[in-house]
């Protein structure tokens, strides 16, 4: 059985390559009892979207610009 | 990239050339080229490169993006280009980040390896599409920040920069479970950041005055 620490390192892997058809069926069988690591699932996609949009957001008004200058 | 616009002065120039604006894009620029690869000088190169790209170029800027959007792009393709020329060898101290390492490990899941209680992570409340405010990106350029130098530096590689895993894993001489790895504590720290200085907060601007920001 998956634990929390086990199952948060294959959700961060599975942003890097495809998962292996036990580990997919052991890491949803452990997202469907634990609330924590679901959330900790949907933060990985919600972190890359944040990442990618950072740059990005440092070119528009009243982004990090603000902040450097502080 | 390579041809001189013969459009006349556009305003992306004009804008470009004004000392005040000049002054603060460079700043912010070398702040992220400098995270990337972690020398002065070469930040510095790849920022007088960037710039000077993006000038002879303006006439092409397409108004698509904001013009720092549009700049930084160029700056990406530099960095990118300077771990092309040289393979970068970082040496780590292994065992001494592994021992940090399993500290932060600690904090975070009990010795059975489910998390603690206090330390669950909650459902992140907030606008997906990068409508986040000012204060957001603050604490998260604060949290970034605050990452061990070799996972900030490759987890921007692969989240900025965009670079696929074989590439990161060529330029640093990086094995792939190493690459994993790494990323995985990167992505474990940011979001801890993250929700306890934003996400957990209730009000987000005082916790942003709080760790100085």
């Amino acid at each position: 059985m998956m634990n929390c620490k086990q199952a948060t390192r294959i959700c961060s892997e599975s942003l890097e390559r495809p998962l292996k058809t036990a580990e997919n069926l052991e890491l949803k069988v452990h997202l469907a009892i634990c609330s924590g690591c679901r959330n900790f699932n949907r933060q990985m996609q919600t972190l890359r979207n944040l990442a990618r949009d950072y740059a990005k957001e440092s070119g528009e008004e009243g982004g990090i610009k603000d902040a450097r200058e502080t | 990239m390579t041809e001189v616009s013969e459009a006349a002065p556009s305003a992306a120039v004009e804008q470009l050339i004004d000392p005040g604006y000049l002054a603060q894009l460079r700043v912010q620029m070398l702040k992220f080229a400098q995270i990337q690869l972690g020398d002065p000088y070469q930040a510095e190169d790849a920022v007088q490169e960037a710039l000077i790209g993006a000038l002879k170029n303006a006439g092409s800027f397409a108004r698509k993006s904001a013009l720092k959007t549009w700049v930084f792009s160029i700056l990406k393709f530099k960095i990118a280009d300077i771990f092309r020329e040289q393979k970068k060898l970082i040496a780590t101290s292994a065992q001494e980040e592994d021992s940090d390492e399993a500290a932060f490990s600690g904090l975070l899941f009990k010795d059975n390896g489910h998390w603690h209680k206090s330390q669950r992570p909650t459902a992140w409340e907030g606008p997906q599409g990068g409508a986040y405010s000012a204060d957001f990106w603050r604490v998260f350029d604060a949290c970034l920040n605050g990452l061990p130098e070799q996972q900030a530096r490759v987890f921007m590689l692969r989240e900025f920069i965009e670079l696929e895993s074989d590439e990161i894993c060529n330029r640093l001489n990086l094995t792939t479970s190493n690459l994993h790895v790494t990323l995985y504590r990167a992505r474990l720290r940011l979001r801890q950041c993250l929700e306890s200085s934003w996400f957990a907060s209730e009000s987000a601007e005082q916790i942003a005055g709080e760790i100085g920001l």
